[in-house]
């Protein structure tokens, strides 16, 4: 068989990137430990940019086992991005909070790799390896910081919950595998368009739903996420909030839009009750939190409620909605995650109400943390705005009734966002000494603040991008 | 040169946008800084639309078709809004014109708000302020202007306001947001009338659409509601009766701003407005009558009101009301050559003797009533005789520039009669008596500020140079800018023009008579307030014709009626709905808060950190799941709202 690698290079560059990181780790001298980030950061731009500059080379390989098109490439790059941000913005935080930090970054790159590949997936075995990839090297990530007994708890339960899930989402691979006698996406979707379906396979979608729902964290299969946001690194708290979060949105499409199209009775609207789930939970259970952490993991499952409602529509619109709201979605959450691991890193806590003052002690942290809420909610003139549009615009005929849930529990989640503004624009700082972040963190900070408020003056271009890469799956 | 800057028009209003955000973001701490960058950027602007305007002007394609080129901005399907940038004569014009004149007047601000505190802020909204207003003129459809249209909205808004420690101040603010808010919401309502029925808002795909509006299931009827709808923006923001009543209060604002924005740039932006869709108006004669009416009327009442007033910003507050009321009679009269015209030469005269009253509150330390000062060009001689050429201008006096423009509208509206509309005389007859007033007030207010006897109590003293550069720059604007629109060489006419140029002989008679009006209204003005030392003429005549006098120096009381509607209608109203808010609709919504908080309390209990209880979660939902997908009502998915 004649293997194209041109078309994995991103993959290659990667993998050579994650063993480089963690060879170099094994021989730095200590006293330049602190450079690991830089080389892991430089690498992972080099590796955007090859991301970015093979965008238009595409096919598959291995008799469409590993698929690159628009779709993936817009997928890799956010999950990059993810990437990239979170090495960017939480250098100090890695430097002094996650104690052993020698295989932290390589073992970073690694669970970026098993996005990427995820992403890429084209058949169940390809799937698997590039999640379990990512979730193997997440339960390292998550117990980090091994003198922390939160993390370690967060550890524990992220290793088995994780590895339950795995299991049911294996059992419904083979029982999807028993139903059609193929493994290939394609071969799924042509042995479901040839009749073939029945029991076996609609419980396997439920499992593949449950498996795929846990690493999205929808609800009910989310109840994993609070403890562990809150238990692991903050650092790791972001990646796992946007990177995993998206390569798995990612895989979700390719499966269900993709494949599982021709039985869409079957699941559009299960998909739609645990949409509407993950928004009432997330947002109705983010109101009484304290913690900041855990507030921001209530609301990311809200999040991924929104996000499924995308899935729900089933059309290129919706499509469109999901890559556009997790990309944005990227910049919002690492914005936050940084501010809060930054405001950790000066006064060792994460209760709401040791922000108070921020806005006088850390403007920039505390105006993009503001931003990213806001954003988050969809206040207009903020990319979380437009994300929500053309989610919501996608499904406007045929389910009003998620729409207004929706908007209501947009409204509701304004309510909690705002009580953080109010703690760090109103009340004054018990201690008023400026907190200075660092050059990077300000940068990361920037970044995100300039991306979320210009796409949501000026989506088009990216809109555009997201529309052409949808069109992969409705166009035969 | 030309060519880049046709090409990225839209850096002139960037420039002062990131201006604005520069001084917000880095430079706030420094004054000085924070003024440079202002300015810098300001002049960099005018550096560009000059070119702009020789391109524009030289170039004989654009005088007949506008060069427009967008982006989209954003869009669903079937639905697209651009944003984008539209050079034209009129925009050329414009641009050249507010870069200018702003830039004119941060350099008078540096010396005028030297000591402010706020001086930083100042700069930035004025910055900000210029990046929306010239946002406005390049705008190429009718969103991107409604929005640049409020952000100018929302910096007269701040800057009114500016003092903060006045109340008065913060009454104006108040006053003009509020009222400039009802027309704007005419204003949208007309826009969107627009899209729906024309399916855009482009300017240009809107000028091709509307002369075929039957097409589009659109009465004439519709078209003229649309319009009238369209034009109660306007009719809020240029100050036309009865909206005109924020404007004279927006003098509470700091003098360079009401130079800027109450005078030569933002109030014009509804004349711009109804000047960029004229093509819309000419297909509604009804509308068009009504912008004439409005437009007169509003002339005369104003400077009916400016003849009694005492404080000189108000004056020229009134003044302007008027002036603006001729360029709306203009465009009623179906002329846009004229009307902006007399928007460009207004422009100068006005700032230069905004600027002017400002040196001269400066060097009286805010005494604002005229018949407190006296004799003052002799200290001030700069600020003093700069006054007066722009009471010549606006006097009507040739060749000053007022002069020429105000002719034109004179000239426009006696054709317009002579067409067959009937109203056109007594139109005329309303424009003509308003040049006598105009004449006759502004020079009261010369010759009671500048000449007669000096007041012990002043101790006046000429401004910097800072202050006077512009004043001298604007005078000599203001004597010549004229120019190139008189009747004999009308390269005004040539360049800026709706529908085919259009070539007026030289109406003599007209010119005769426009002058004879104002060298009268100036000897009366002559002959009671500065040959009458005592002016006992002027006191007498006052007291004679009590009933009008205080009529006019009260504003006709149309505050009066305003504030008691506002007393008796809407605060009644408004209580009767405050009593239903607070006890009906406060209590669901609080009702509603308490159930979502509560709920959130209560399911917070199902997260008990324990993992066995997450497993078993995990594990029920897909059992139930499992359960109703395989056993229940198989039209479960039509229930939840279909498969399409």
């Amino acid at each position: 068989m004649n293997i194209d690698f041109s078309l994995i290079t991103t993959e290659i560059v990667l993998a050579i990137l994650g063993l480089a990181t963690f060879t170099l780790g094994l021989i730095i001298p200590s006293n330049a430990r602190k450079n690991l980030g830089n080389f892991a950061l430089l690498g992972l731009i080099i590796v955007l940019g090859i991301a970015v500059y093979s965008w238009p080379h595409q096919g598959e390989i291995l008799g469409g086992m590993y698929i690159v098109d628009n779709f993936s490439s817009f997928f890799k790059i956010v999950s990059l991005l993810a990437a990239i941000l979170v090495t960017l913005g939480f250098r100090r935080y890695v430097v002094s909070n996650v104690g052993n930090y020698l295989e932290y970054y390589s073992t970073m790159i690694f669970a970026t790799l098993g996005m990427i590949v995820m992403i890429s997936a084209g058949d169940f075995i390809t799937l698997y390896l590039g999640l379990e990839l990512m979730t193997i090297s997440f339960i390292v990530l998550v117990a980090f910081r091994s003198f922390d007994v939160k993390s370690l708890e967060a550890g524990i339960k992220y290793l088995l919950l994780a590895g339950m899930s795995s299991a049911v989402l294996l059992y419904g691979l083979s029982l999807v595998y028993g139903a059609t006698g193929t493994i290939l996406f394609t071969g799924v979707a042509q042995s479901i368009s040839a009749g073939s379906g029945g029991l076996l396979l609609i419980v396997g979608l439920v499992m593949l739903i449950a498996g795929l729902g846990f690493k999205i964290s929808a609800a009910p299969f989310h109840m994993w996420s609070p403890d562990v946001y809150e238990g692991a690194p903050t650092s790791v708290t972001a990646f796992l909030a946007t990177g995993s979060k998206a390569a798995s949105f990612a895989i979700v499409i390719r499966i269900f839009v993709g494949s599982f199209s021709g039985i869409q009775e079957h699941w559009v609207m299960l998909v739609a009750v645990l949409a509407a789930l993950s928004m009432l939970i997330g947002n109705l259970v983010a109101i009484p939190q304290t913690n900041i952490k855990r507030m921001l993991a209530y609301s990311s499952v809200a999040q991924a409620g929104y996000i499924m409602v995308g899935i729900v529509a089933a059309s290129q619109a919706g499509v469109k909605g999901v890559m556009f709201y997790s990309f944005i979605y990227v910049f919002a959450t690492v914005g936050a995650f940084t501010v809060v691991a930054s405001v950790y890193n000066k006064i060792k806590s994460d209760e709401i109400a040791d922000y108070s003052g921020l806005s006088q002690r850390a403007p920039l942290a505390a105006t993009t943390l503001l931003v990213c809420m806001l954003s988050m909610a969809g206040i207009p003139l903020l990319a979380g705005f437009v994300g929500k549009f053309y989610l919501f615009m996608a499904i406007a005929d045929g389910y009003m009734w998620l729409v207004l849930l929706g908007l209501i529990m947009s409204m509701v989640s304004v309510y909690y966002y705002l009580r953080v503004a109010l703690v760090m624009f109103r009340d004054d700082p018990e201690d008023p000494t400026p907190l200075r972040m660092g050059t990077s963190v300000n940068v990361t900070l920037l970044i995100a603040l300039v991306v979320t408020v210009f796409l949501g003056v000026y989506p088009g271009p990216l809109s555009d991008i997201a529309n052409t890469a949808a069109q992969s799956f409705f166009i035969p | 040169m030309v060519e880049f800057a046709l090409n990225h028009a839209w850096l002139v209003p960037l420039l002062p946008a990131l201006a604005f955000v520069i001084i917000v973001f880095l430079t706030q701490r420094s004054a000085k800084l924070s003024s440079t960058v202002s300015i810098a950027a300001m002049l960099g602007s005018f550096v560009l639309a000059s070119a702009i305007a020789v391109g524009v002007f030289t170039n004989h394609e654009f005088i007949e078709k506008s060069l427009v080129y967008s982006i989209p901005w954003f869009g669903m399907e079937g639905f697209t809004i651009n944003v984008g940038v539209m050079l034209d004569p009129t925009s050329a014009m414009m641009l050249f014109m507010v870069t200018l004149v702003t830039s004119l007047i941060q350099i008078y601000s540096t010396g005028y708000m030297k000591d402010d505190p706020k001086y930083a802020l100042f700069f930035s909204y004025l910055s900000l302020f210029g990046a929306s207003m010239l946002g406005l003129v390049i705008a190429s459809n009718l969103l991107q202007l409604f929005v640049m249209w409020e952000l100018v909205g929302l910096c007269s808004y701040l800057l009114i306001g500016f003092y903060t420690f006045k109340v008065s101040a913060r009454e104006a603010a108040k006053k003009a947001f509020m009222t400039t808010r009802i027309g704007d919401f005419g204003m949208l309502l007309g826009i969107l009338f627009l899209q729906i029925k024309f399916g855009t808002l482009d300017l240009v795909e809107l000028a091709a659409k509307i002369p075929m509006f039957e097409q589009f299931g659109v009465s004439l009827g519709l078209l003229t509601l649309i319009a009238i709808l369209l034009f109660m923006g306007p009719v809020a923001k240029s100050g036309q009766f009865p909206l005109h009543v924020w404007l004279p209060d927006a003098m509470e604002g700091p003098t360079p701003v009401s130079a800027l924005i109450h005078a030569a740039t933002m109030v014009v932006a509804g004349v711009y407005l109804i000047g960029r869709t004229l093509f819309l108006y000419v297909e509604v004669p009804g509308a068009m009558t009504l912008i004439a009416i409005v437009g007169a009327f509003t002339a005369l009442f104003a400077a009916a009101i400016a003849i009694t007033q005492r404080e000189i910003k108000r004056i020229l507050a009134y003044s302007t009301v008027s002036q603006l009321g001729y360029m709306m009679l203009a465009l009623g009269v179906g002329s846009l050559s004229a009307s902006m015209f007399h928007l460009w030469t207004h422009a100068f005269f006005k700032a230069l003797m905004f600027l002017a009253a400002g040196s001269v509150l400066h060097a009286l330390h805010n005494r604002a009533d005229v018949w407190d000062m006296g004799g003052l060009i002799r200290k001030m001689p700069i600020t003093g005789w700069t006054f007066v050429v722009g009471g010549l201008a606006i006097a009507g006096i040739p060749p000053f520039a007022g002069f020429w423009s105000k002719d034109e509208i004179l000239v426009v509206t006696m054709e317009y009669a002579k067409n067959g509309n009937g109203i056109g005389y007594l139109l005329f007859a309303m424009a003509a008596f308003t040049a006598f007033l105009t004449a006759f007030y502004m020079w009261r207010m010369i010759f009671l500020t500048f000449f007669g006897k000096e007041k012990a109590e002043n101790h006046p003293h000429e401004s910097p140079w800072s202050m006077t550069m512009p004043l001298i720059v604007l005078a000599i604007m203001a004597s010549i800018s004229g120019l190139i629109g008189t009747p004999w060489a009308n390269i005004w006419g040539e360049w800026i023009h709706f529908g085919t140029p259009h070539h007026a002989d030289p109406a003599l008679g007209l010119m005769f008579l426009s002058v004879l009006l104002a060298v009268a209204g100036i000897g009366l003005a002559y002959v009671l307030y500065y040959k009458d030392g005592e002016k006992k003429t002027a006191q007498a005549l006052a007291q004679k014709y009590q009933p009008l006098y205080k009529l006019s120096y009260n504003k006709f009381y149309i505050d009066e009626v305003y504030a008691w509607f506002t007393q008796r209608v809407v605060d009644a109203s408004a209580r009767l709905t405050y009593y239903f808010d607070i006890y009906f609709v406060d209590g669901i919504v609080n009702g509603l808060a308490a159930v979502t908080r509560g709920s959130g309390h209560g399911l917070r209990f199902l997260q008990t950190g324990r993992l066995q209880t997450y497993a078993l979660v995990f594990f029920l939902a897909i059992l139930v799941i499992t359960i109703v997908l395989a056993f229940g009502p198989s039209d479960l998915a039509s229930i939840m709202g279909g498969v399409k």
